[in-house]
């Protein structure tokens, strides 16, 4: 059962070399089946090795595989090893077999692109780094695969790099990723320096022994693995690089900045739980960024007009619910929100894909329109998708890990009622700019003619991801309606357990609470685009509207304000520097040395005659030594 | 007294052959005026071993000789190249290896 562990990355790998050495040469029905193949052999694998996991346990709760030693200095030890408990499992099972089915529509999408060797090379080598992160066994193990995504993720933005635009969005993504991935190497120096080892078991034993609870040495360390998780996870205020990567092709908006890099930083925090758990400052700090990122973000998504940014800015928001989950320590759902959030996202970006591709590229949604009965699969795949955006109860996958998470955010010891209002503030927005961009985008008029509706091979994950968008969240139920808690069961056991408030209201009052909340944004968004639309024109009149949407629409200038902060500063300290001072020095010792070459070089002119008088001049001169020395 | 003099005469055949090298402008007739020189310090090597009675004076001055030979046969060689190429034996104007600077 082990020896198996290691073909889960290995076959992407393998995908990647084949794809990278001799795609030139294979045409692109080999490239798809080699590119979309090994995932899915790679899912097959994971999923026989997640039912073997759940019929019989492993003692220790974790199948252990080492492949070999990596690296060895002094008392340093580092193996090639994995590690697969139940978090990892949950984690992995997302990363392949979604993975599988966006590398099948991408097979359809990408077909008439002329890198469509790299295209699935670059895809390969992500899915391989990602399973290299959360199988790891140690954390070296994991900053490799961090820093493999953070890499594949730049060359995937910036795929069609011809465009200028692209490359830039490429860089910013890798530019701000790379703040948090130093914080959080920084973190760990700081967490080997104390503890003298990586593997995350021993850490986990050995951090409640060592540190102090919210000592400052334990407190730093867990604010820069946070700083590290929402560089990758684009929490505030490392968040604008996310809105940006759109630019790349849509499988890669589903895959990796929807279902799973992002969710990165929330596996961080859960994986280190441990040492997240010895400093409940860090904890708070965790829950408020996500508070915050989720209000901002999900003010941002509704004033967007292109569908991918929409659908990014929502990607934020609800990556912000996962991080207020932890961060109130209610760790399973945070984690289950990630598990329906990675169906149903990736279904919205595949969908929002197969409409752009049927419209000439067009991504504005008031350029869309009427498209439910053109696009009638997509329609009703989109549909499910943005009700489980929208949490639309019973019927849909997000209604049940986002009450989890709205219970919790004031239920649980880390929680409170604050923290609860802004998370139902957020879906309120959530349901309101879900609605909206259905109602633009499938209602009303057709404003641009579709060239070819999408192909077999991208309805068929479109439809598969929409069963599970619906019934994945049956596995686990709000414990006050249905006891059922298969999800939570299996991951707990490598979770700290959930502690509550002593006193809490009744979870029915919250519940009703948080249906209407949706219910209340989608008939906003009735109301406001499709019953009656005089509202918003009348509101486009007022300035102060104008204003504010503005504000939301750039994102609530994060960008304009770290280019006054940063880059301008910057720019002045290198416009300073612009005649480069310190080269000075070796442009001196280089005249120097010319103006000596002109003194010499006199007494170099070519005429016999002079060379000789010097020969006979240097005689004499030691002939004279002779005699008179 | 006698080994004196001929130091003497080699002396004056050396400066004279060095003056043919500074002052003439052919390069054959610098080529002749170092074989002068040669043969100045031959006699002077020469006049040392009878000085002393010993074999090796002579000895150089056969070393000297074939020096010579082989010194000429290359220096000719050089001389046909050169003034096939420049069409011009003067020394004043073979100074192709100056060095201009260029700063």
């Amino acid at each position: 059962m082990q020896e198996v562990l290691f073909l889960i990355p290995a076959l992407p790998l393998m995908g990647f070399l084949i794809l990278s050495l001799a795609g030139r040469h294979l045409s692109k029905q080999v490239i798809a089946v080699v590119g979309a193949g090994v995932v899915c052999i790679a899912a097959i694998v994971t999923i026989w090795l997640g039912i073997n996991f759940l019929q019989a346990p492993p003692e220790n709760g974790a199948y252990t595989e080492t492949l070999w030693r990596w690296m060895s200095v002094a008392n340093f030890n580092c193996s090639f090893s994995f590690r697969i408990d139940a978090l990892s499992l949950v984690f992995l099972f997302v990363i392949t077999f979604v993975g599988a089915l966006i590398h099948i529509y991408s097979a359809g999408f990408m077909k008439h692109d002329r890198d469509y060797a790299r295209f699935f090379a670059s895809m390969n080598l992500f899915v391989c780094a990602m399973l290299i992160l959360v199988m790891a066994d140690n954390l070296v193990l994991l900053y490799l695969g961090w820093e493999g995504v953070g890499l594949c993720s730049y060359l995937l933005i910036g795929f069609w790099y011809e465009t200028t635009a692209n490359v830039h969005a490429a860089n910013k993504a890798f530019y701000i990723t790379r703040i948090g991935d130093t914080a959080m190497a920084i973190g760990l120096f700081l967490l080997f320096r104390e503890l003298g080892t990586l593997d995350i078991p021993a850490i986990q034993k050995a951090a409640p022994e060592h540190f102090i609870k919210s000592s400052p040495l334990i407190t730093s360390i867990a604010l820069l693995l946070l700083a590290g998780g929402m560089g990758k996870s684009a929490q505030v205020p490392l968040q604008t690089w996310l809105p940006d990567a759109m630019a790349g092709p849509s499988p890669v908006s589903a895959l990796i900045h929807a279902a799973t890099m992002v969710t990165a930083g929330v596996y961080l925090v859960a994986r280190m739980h441990a040492v997240f758990q010895l400093s409940p400052f860090v904890m708070n700090i965790t829950a408020v960024v996500g508070a915050v990122t989720l209000l901002i973000a999900g003010c941002s998504a509704m004033v967007q007009t292109d569908i991918k940014r929409i659908l990014a800015y929502s990607t934020i928001s609800q990556v912000g619910y996962m991080f207020l989950a932890l961060g109130v320590g209610a760790w399973s759902a945070g984690i289950f929100h990630f598990f329906t959030h990675a169906f149903f996202k990736a279904l919205l970006f595949l969908a929002a894909g197969a409409v752009i591709e049927s419209l000439h590229h067009e991504h504005g949604i008031f350029k869309m329109g009427g498209l439910k009965n053109k696009l009638p699969i997509v329609f009703y795949t989109f549909l499910a998708g943005a009700a489980a955006l929208a949490a639309l109860p019973f019927v849909s996958a997000g209604f049940f890990s986002k009450d989890q998470i709205l219970w919790y955010a004031w239920s649980a010891n880390g929680g409170n009622p604050l923290l609860w209002l802004v998370a139902l503030a957020g879906a309120f927005i959530t349901a309101f700019y879900t609605t909206r961009l259905m109602l633009v985008v499938f209602w009303g008029e057709i404003k641009t003619d579709i060239s070819e509706p999408p192909g077999r091979l991208m309805t068929w994950p479109l439809i598969i991801l929409a069963l599970l968008s619906i019934v994945a969240g049956f596995i686990e139920w709000p414990h006050n309606l249905m006891h059922v808690t298969l999800f939570s069961d299996v991951v707990q056991k490598a979770l700290p357990p959930l502690t509550e408030k002593d006193i809490v209201p009744s979870e029915y009052i919250f519940q009703l609470i948080a249906v209407a909340a949706t219910l209340t944004g989608i008939y906003t968004g009735y109301l406001l685009y499709k019953k009656n639309t005089a509202i918003v024109a009348k509101w486009k009149e007022v300035p102060a509207l104008v204003g504010l949407r503005n504000f939301f629409f750039s994102g609530w200038r994060f960008d304009q304000l770290y280019h006054t902060l940063f880059v301008r500063p910057f720019m002045f300290v290198t416009s300073l520097n612009k005649q480069d001072v310190i080269d000075k020095i070796y442009t001196g010792i280089v005249s120097i040395f010319q103006w000596l070459n002109g003194i010499f070089s006199v007494s170099q002119d070519g005429s016999v005659r002079t060379y000789v008088i010097s020969v006979l001049i240097g005689i004499i001169f030691i002939l004279a030594l002779q005699f008179f020395l | 007294m006698q080994s004196y003099s001929v130091l003497v005469v080699a002396a004056i055949l050396f400066v004279l052959g060095l003056l043919g090298v500074l002052t003439r402008r052919n390069i054959i007739f610098i080529l002749i005026s170092v074989e002068i020189m040669l043969n100045a310090a031959g006699v002077a090597f020469v006049a040392a071993g009878a000085r002393w009675g010993q074999p090796d004076g002579q000895v150089m001055f056969l070393f000297i000789l074939a020096m010579a030979a082989s010194e000429v046969s290359v220096g000719l060689a050089l001389v046909m190249q050169v003034y096939h190429q420049h069409k011009t034996l003067d020394v004043s104007k073979l100074n192709n290896l100056k060095d201009d600077i260029e700063t």
